[in-house]
């Protein structure tokens, strides 16, 4: 760990066309697309191949390898245990897979949040991995969001770096002198310092806003860029929405 | 005559736990003056220094920058005029980029656009970090830290500035790098600091704090030749440091 890593999970460094998008377009492009993908009705196969080509593509151009995404994915597990249950638990007519009777209804649905879920996720990622956490908080700034909710994030974002530096800087203190944590016998020692870590990002929280509020600050940060964004950019990132959308409008008229 | 830029008077103050860490300061700073202030720790240094742009409010006395009175109506005004850098860095700097660690003072002032970012280069290019705009503070090292909280407080363009133990933890090349970036600026100085050589190159007068009063102010070299006072205020030079051998600057 190190202060400042803590993005380092989602965020992919890069200087692709789709990590030089502003965040506003990527944010809004990904909203359109998870809309798209949500009205999708889930009995025609063929829009889900659609959607996750395009998502493919996507990836291509911010060149971000397909098991970098994988390994991200492991957050849906949860969804995916609840739709494996879905088949088995769903009443209404059942149909014989390998002998088991499972429900039909639960079969379909299972397959609905499966995909949906599963585009939804990695369209996320992408997102996430080629836009900064700091930009992606300028970007909801910019389309609407109050700035005070996103002040606070910016400043949690701020403090979790804070804080695990301090909480890192008394392990190595703690080590240092011998203690390694073995047994239940070792708790104390840790929630002392879990409680003088308390103390300590407090503390220094305060001399941070000390130092704040000699240069002036009053309560809201300055708006630093007023530029406006360049419709091309938008543009660009309409390309997805809209081409999902392309597939949704086929579906439904096939139907 | 104009005012002196920084002017206390009979300033006491108790923390809110009931310890009392200042008993009546009296010190005057004249404008483009560049004075040393000593003590052992614990002598109330860092206390006065909160006082001088208003974060700490004084429990009697007063404190007046270039004639203005800190007030509640003044403390805007006199937190621009007085720049302070903190004795951690890692106190001063909490934005994302050097860049905007910089730009923060200056924007609270309404500074914006091109303003703002001539205003951030220059301070980053007085302190030589001109390169560093685009990282992130917290991965640089401590002495270049060090030198972009300075830069954070000159794009303020103080008329005071007040550094709270700049030497602790850099290694000497950075100690004098950060010396000769002190020497090349105007605003008045008030250096908080431990180290009397240092003191002695940049600040031709000293004042020196303990026990929450003032108990010596005078040139320098005179404050660092007098061995009874320094003994007398837990003050030790260097081995074999002499001051009255250090060529003037
Ligand atoms: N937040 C606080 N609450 C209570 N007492 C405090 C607080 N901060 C400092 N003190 C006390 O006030 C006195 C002066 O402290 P101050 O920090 O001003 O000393 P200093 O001269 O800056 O010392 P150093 O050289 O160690 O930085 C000390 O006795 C200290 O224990
Ligand atoms: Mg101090």
């Amino acid at each position: 760990m190190s202060a400042g890593h803590g993005s380092a999970g989602l965020y992919r460094a890069g200087h692709s066309a789709l990590h030089r998008l502003p965040a506003q377009c990527k944010i809004a492009a990904h909203l359109a697309f998870v809309l798209v993908v949500v009205c999708t009705p889930r009995e025609t196969f063929w829009p889900y191949a659609a959607y996750a080509l395009l998502l493919a593509a996507v990836a291509a151009v911010a060149r971000v390898p397909a098991g970098f995404v994988a390994r991200r994915l492991v957050i849906e597990v949860p969804f995916v245990l609840f739709a494996l249950a879905l088949p088995f638990l769903a009443h209404g007519p059942r149909v014989d897979v390998l002998g088991v009777g499972l429900s039909e209804s639960g079969l379909w649905s299972a397959w609905g949040i499966l995909a949906k879920a599963t585009l939804g996720v990695i369209a996320s990622v992408l997102l996430a991995a080629t836009t900064s956490q700091r930009d992606l908080l300028l970007g909801l700034e910019r389309l609407g969001m109050p700035r005070t909710i996103v002040q606070i994030a910016s400043f949690m974002l701020r403090y979790a770096d804070v804080i695990a530096g301090e909480s890192e800087r008394m392990r190595i203190a703690r080590e240092s002198r011998g203690f390694t944590p073995r047994h239940l016998g070792h708790l104390p020692v840790v929630a002392k310092s879990a409680g003088a870590l308390f103390i300590r990002s407090y503390e220094r929280g305060e001399r941070v806003h000390l130092a704040m509020l000699s240069r002036g600050y009053d309560g809201a940060m300055p708006r630093l860029d007023s530029s406006a964004t360049p419709a091309s950019a938008w543009a660009t990132a309409a390309l997805l929405p809209l081409l999902a959308s392309v597939a949704l409008a086929l579906a439904w008229a096939g139907r | 005559m104009t005012a002196p830029a920084l002017e206390v008077q009979g300033l006491a103050y108790a923390y809110p736990d009931g310890h009392q860490a200042l008993f009546g300061v009296d010190l005057r700073i004249e404008r483009g003056e560049r004075v040393a202030l000593l003590g052992p720790n614990g002598a109330g240094k860092t206390t006065l220094v909160l006082h001088l742009n208003g974060i700490h409010t004084p429990g009697a006395g007063t404190v007046r920058v270039g004639g203005v009175q800190l007030a509640k109506d003044t403390v805007r005004d006199v937190r621009r005029r007085v720049g302070i850098v903190f004795q951690d860095p890692d106190d001063q700097l909490f934005l994302p980029t050097v860049r905007e660690d910089v730009a923060f003072g200056p924007a609270n002032l309404g500074l914006r656009g091109p303003a703002l970012n001539a205003a951030v280069d220059r301070a980053l290019a007085q302190v030589g970090m001109e390169g560093f705009a685009d990282r992130p503070p917290h991965h640089l090292s401590l002495g270049q830290r060090r030198r972009v909280a300075v830069a954070t407080v000159l794009s303020m363009e103080p008329d005071i500035l007040v550094l709270d133990e700049p030497t602790s933890n850099l290694d000497p090349a950075s100690r004098r790098e950060l010396s000769t970036v002190l020497r090349g600026l105007d605003p008045t100085l008030l250096l908080v600091t431990h180290d009397l050589p240092y003191a002695l190159e940049l600040c031709p007068r000293s004042v020196l704090l303990d026990g929450g009063v003032v108990v010596a102010d005078g040139p320098t070299r005179e404050l660092l030749s007098d061995e009874a006072l320094l003994a007398a205020h837990r003050l030790e030079l260097p081995y074999g440091f002499d001051p009255s051998r250090v060529p003037a600057r």
